[in-house]
């Protein structure tokens, strides 16, 4: 049989859950823009003065590409796993289950929203500082890119971990030793070839390194690694995370018992 | 008459239970169907099976021939589902609700009319802007109806719709599933309320511990009962009675008499007589058909006997 795609059905829940952040935009917006800015003041204070990371690059310029990052990595997360986690909470998720949408309807419209969802933060942090911050823009395409495969990662990561969460403390689990670690040991404060050889081998294995380091040379023109293998290895991980997703949802795995 | 809902040697096991033990059924399109059984039978799997909530080990079920794993999606289509538990999205009101399902079903502003339409005979119009929270345990009940029916299904499942729910509540629900009948839905209830199954629903199957143990139609269930009531009321407050009539006493108070018959091997004449020879007067009598609880009761033990 011909596989049709329900795109009323892809389109309606992927407008829902754009809209149910956007209605708590004060939690899940703002908060988290405000969020960036006070690693911001508080990292370049103490920092500043006494780290150079790239010649004639000043340190807040180097943290700022990182920061937004972390913020739309941390809040895909928090959007799709979230939203799925509490909707297997109330046991409204049977709505969406109940109607004919598929698997990958289901993964396309979540991811959808948790794109939207840090493309706005991560948007929000760089035009809060636009007017007081001397920011270059090396390439905006790049940015963009980086900023979906990102934001459609995480929001799969989320996914993965509200499906297998039976109460919130998993999901907290989820996101303080593995998103919250895999994060911040990714090379948004330092460069990751100055660390001792053994972590810096390490940091090497996280995909969340090359989506910070390919989103930093499309603000800055400069790197850690080759471009191309920031691409490479984050649309890899994309795609290989995707892919999983979608068959877990496909198997029913705590979802249709 | 085709068969809306068509189950094939439906089996599911959780672990070490077997929740499910082989079921075939098949129930007619326009009818109304009621599944019985005690907590823990089975009735929700093999419905939540029937809606794709829920996966079987093995057999085949179909909705309106819609094969509900390989035609999923035409099978989802030709059913609604009210579901047991209170479910809810606590970010949207009604309205919004509404539409985001029929969205779902790939419904969009050409199904407003229709949404409107529920909002009115369900009595939620001007609640239609009101969150799922700030609803009575009633409204909330009848929103999860039009949110079953949003997208026109053919087939409804009412699982437990009315339990908890006070009676003035129930009997809209029950005029409003008869309503969906007459109009051609296909109905299946599930229920722990007897009476509402005697009283709505045209054939009967009772589920005991995954198992088919009755599938009739609800006058040959009720019929297959052996035993009636005899009421009778006497003249005085005797305190004997005959030897052969004690083991058939079922309630006895002053001035009445409550005797347990067997359809075909006690005679109301026969009784009648012993009673008169014993110098017992009676001045009124009235006899009382089984009522489904009793037919399910002796199902039950019946079942749990062998």
């Amino acid at each position: 049989m011909k596989y049709s795609i329900n795109w009323r059905g892809l389109y309606t829940l992927f407008i829902k859950e754009v809209w149910r952040f956007w209605k708590v935009a004060t939690q899940t917006v703002l908060a988290p823009v405000l969020n960036v800015l006070l690693y911001l003041i508080v990292f370049s204070s103490a920092l500043a003065k006494h780290v150079e990371i790239y010649p004639n690059i000043s340190y807040e310029t180097f943290l700022l590409p990182g920061l937004i990052m972390l913020a739309i990595l941390q809040n895909a997360f928090a959007n799709s796993s979230s939203s799925l986690f509490q909707a297997k909470q109330n046991a409204g998720i049977i709505f969406v289950l109940l109607a004919p949408i598929s698997s990958l309807e289901f993964y396309l419209a979540f991811i959808g929203a948790a794109i939207v969802r840090g493309l706005l933060v991560g948007i929000g942090v760089w035009f809060s500082v636009f007017f007081f911050m001397d920011l270059p823009f090396y390439n905006v395409g790049l940015a963009f890119f980086f900023a979906v495969i990102a934001s459609g990662l995480l929001g799969a990561f989320g996914l993965i971990s509200a499906i297998y969460s039976d109460k919130w403390d998993h999901i907290a689990a989820f996101q303080n030793f593995l998103i919250l670690p895999l994060t911040f040991l990714s090379g948004v404060f330092y460069l990751i070839r100055d660390l001792p050889p053994f972590w810096a081998k390490l940091s090497y294995l996280n995909p969340f390194f090359y989506l910070i380091d390919g989103f930093r040379y499309s603000f800055l023109g400069v790197s850690d690694v080759n471009l191309m293998v920031s691409i490479f290895f984050s649309s890899a991980a994309f795609i290989f995370i995707s892919i999983f997703t979608v068959w877990l949802l496909e198997t029913g795995y705590k979802l249709r018992g | 008459m085709h068969n809306a809902i068509v189950i094939q040697n439906v089996r599911k096991t959780y672990q070490q239970l077997e929740a499910l033990k082989g079921i075939d059924l098949n129930i007619s399109q326009g009818s109304f169907f009621g599944l019985l059984g005690p907590n823990g039978a089975g009735k929700s799997t093999l419905i939540n099976i029937i809606a794709g909530l829920v996966r079987a080990n093995q057999g085949q079920i179909t909705v309106l021939g819609h094969d509900v794993i390989k035609n999923w999606r035409q099978a989802r289509f030709a059913l609604g589902v009210v579901p047991q538990e209170l479910v809810y999205d606590a970010f949207f009101n009604v309205r919004e609700m509404l539409k985001l399902q029929a969205g779902y079903f790939g419904l969009g502003r050409e199904n407003d009319a229709w949404i409107d339409e529920l909002l009115e005979t369900l009595s939620l119009t001007n609640k239609a802007n009101d969150s799922f929270l700030r609803l009575s345990g009633g409204m909330k009940r009848r929103l999860l109806i039009a949110l079953a029916l949003v997208h026109k299904p053919k087939v409804v499942v009412l699982d437990e719709p009315t339990a908890g729910v006070d009676v003035e509540l129930r009997q809209l629900l029950w005029q409003f599933a008869k309503k969906l009948h007459q109009n051609g839905h296909t109905i299946l209830l599930t229920t722990h309320y007897l009476e509402e199954a005697e009283s709505l629903c045209e054939k009967i199957a009772i589920l005991n511990h995954g198992e088919l143990i009755a599938l009739d139609e609800t006058k040959n269930l009720l019929a297959r009962h052996p035993y009636r009531w005899l009421y009778l009321d006497l003249k005085e407050n005797y305190l004997d009675f005959p030897h052969s009539l004690q083991d058939k006493i079922i309630t006895q108070k002053p001035k009445q008499l409550v005797l347990r018959l067997h359809r075909e091997k006690d005679s109301i004449v026969g009784i009648l007589e012993e009673l008169r020879n014993a110098n017992i007067n009676v001045v009124d009598l009235h006899t009382n058909e089984p009522s489904l609880e009793e037919v399910f009761i002796h199902l039950i033990k019946q079942e749990t006997a062998s």
